[in-house]
C-alpha cells in the first residue's frame, strides 16, 4: 500500500506497525519522533499503531543545534 | 553547584551541538568542554541518511539533553516542537526559541512569553532565549520559567557581550538562574559574563567553527571557571585614577 512519509510517497506492507515501518527505512524507532495523520504518538504506541493506505507520517528526530 | 529546576550541574558551560564538521569532532569537543547540558534541535528526518543520528553519537547518561525550539517563528510552532520533543522521550525540558526573522534571529518577546506560559502550564521546564530585556526577564520568571537566557549578541555573530549593561540588570533582578546565550565568541567573553554573576553560559558557534574545536572547548571551560572564581572572589573596584600598588612612603632615602 502507498503512504506519505515526510511528504514523499512510499510503499508500506499492509497493516505494518509504525515501529516495523520505521525499522524498514533503516531508522531506530527509539530515536525517531512520529506524527501519524497529524497526531503525535508516544513511543509506547509505535508497536501498536498500524499504518493504513494513504496515511501520512512525519518522522522527526534530534539533530545538532544550539 | 548550579541548580535549575531542582537539577544540579557541576559545569556552568552549556554547549550547543550544531555546526560541527563531524559527529566525532562534536563528541570530542563536548567531552573537552566538560559540559553536562547540551542543546539539540528537532528536524524532519532525511529519509536517505539513516546514519545522521546524534543520539547514536552522544551518551545520554553523560550529557543532559536540552531540546530547543529553534526554527519556530511563532508561539504555536514553538509549542508544537516542544510537545514533539517530549513525546520523543526528550524529557520535559525545553530551550524556548521563537525567532521570526531569519536575518537577525532575534527572539520575539511577545510570542516567547505566550509560549512560555502555555508550556509551563503543560508541565514543561522552560528556559527561554530572550533579548537582554530586564522587564521581559521578570515577566518570564513570573510565569514560572526555570531560568532566563538573555543573548550577549545575535546568534552566531561571535561579537561578545554587546548587551552587557542590560544583562547586569537582569542578573541583579533575577530570582531564577541567568544563562547568557548566543554571540559569545571567545573565552574572554564567557569569562566576563561569569565575572558579572551570570549563573552559566551557552556556547555553540564559537566552539564548533574554531580552528580546533576540541581545544577551544577546553578554552571555554577554563574561561567559565576563571570568571566564576573571580565573581565568587569579589572583583576590585574600578578607579579613574591610579592607585599605587607599592607604598608611597619610606622613600626618604632616595629623595
Amino acid at each position: 500500500m502507498k503512504i506519505i512519509v515526510n511528504g514523499e510517497e512510499k510503499e508500506a506492507k499492509q497493516e505494518a506497525s509504525v515501529a516495523e515501518f520505521v525499522s524498514t527505512l533503516g531508522f531506530d524507532p527509539e530515536t525517531v519522533v512520529v506524527e501519524l495523520d497529524g497526531q503525535i504518538l508516544n513511543r509506547t504506541e509505535y508497536a501498536e499503531r498500524h499504518l493504513k493506505e494513504g496515511c501520512e507520517l512525519e518522522l522527526i528526530r534530534f539533530i545538532g543545534g544550539g | 553547584m548550579l541548580t535549575i529546576a531542582g537539577k544540579t550541574f557541576s559545569s556552568r558551560l552549556f554547549t550547543g551541538t550544531g555546526k560541527f564538521s563531524s559527529a566525532n569532532v562534536m563528541r570530542q569537543a563536548l567531552l573537552a568542554s566538560e559540559s553536562e547540558m547540551v542543546t539539540v534541535a528537532l528536524r524532519r528526518i532525511d529519509l536517505n541518511d539513516p546514519e545522521d543520528d546524534i543520539m547514536q553519537v552522544l551518551d545520554r547518561t553523560k550529557f543532559f539533553f536540552l531540546p530547543n525550539t529553534a526554527g519556530a517563528r511563532n508561539a504555536n510552532e514553538a509549542v508544537r516542537l516542544a510537545k514533539l520533543s517530549r513525546a520523543s522521550g526528550g524529557g520535559n525540558w525545553v530551550k524556548l526559541e521563537v525567532t521570526p526573522d531569519p536575518r537577525t534571529l532575534l527572539p520575539d518577546p511577545v510570542d516567547t512569553l505566550l509560549a512560555a506560559e502555555e508550556l509551563v502550564k503543560d508541565g514543561f521546564i522552560v528556559l527561554p532565549y530572550i533579548n537582554a530585556d530586564p522587564i521581559l526577564a521578570l515577566r518570564l520568571q513570573d510565569v514560572g520559567t526555570a531560568a532566563v537566557m538573555p543573548l550577549a549578541a545575535p546568534i552566531g555573530t561571535n561579537r561578545g557581550l554587546i548587551t552587557r549593561y542590560q544583562i547586569e540588570i537582569i542578573i541583579t533582578q533575577a530570582q531564577v538562574p541567568v544563562v547568557v546565550d548566543a554571540g559569545l565568541g571567545a573565552p574572554s567573553h564567557a569569562a566576563l559574563a561569569m565575572e558579572m554573576g551570570a549563573d552559566a553560559v551557552l556556547v555553540n558557534t564559537a566552539i564548533a567553527v574554531a580552528g580546533d574545536p576540541v581545544q577551544m572547548a577546553n578554552a571555554f571551560r577554563l574561561g567559565v571557571i576563571a570568571g566564576r572564581e573571580a565573581f565568587l572572589a569579589g572583583l576590585g573596584v574600578a578607579n579613574d585614577e591610579a592607585q599605587a600598588s607599592s607604598p608611597q612612603t619610606g622613600l626618604d632615602f632616595i629623595r
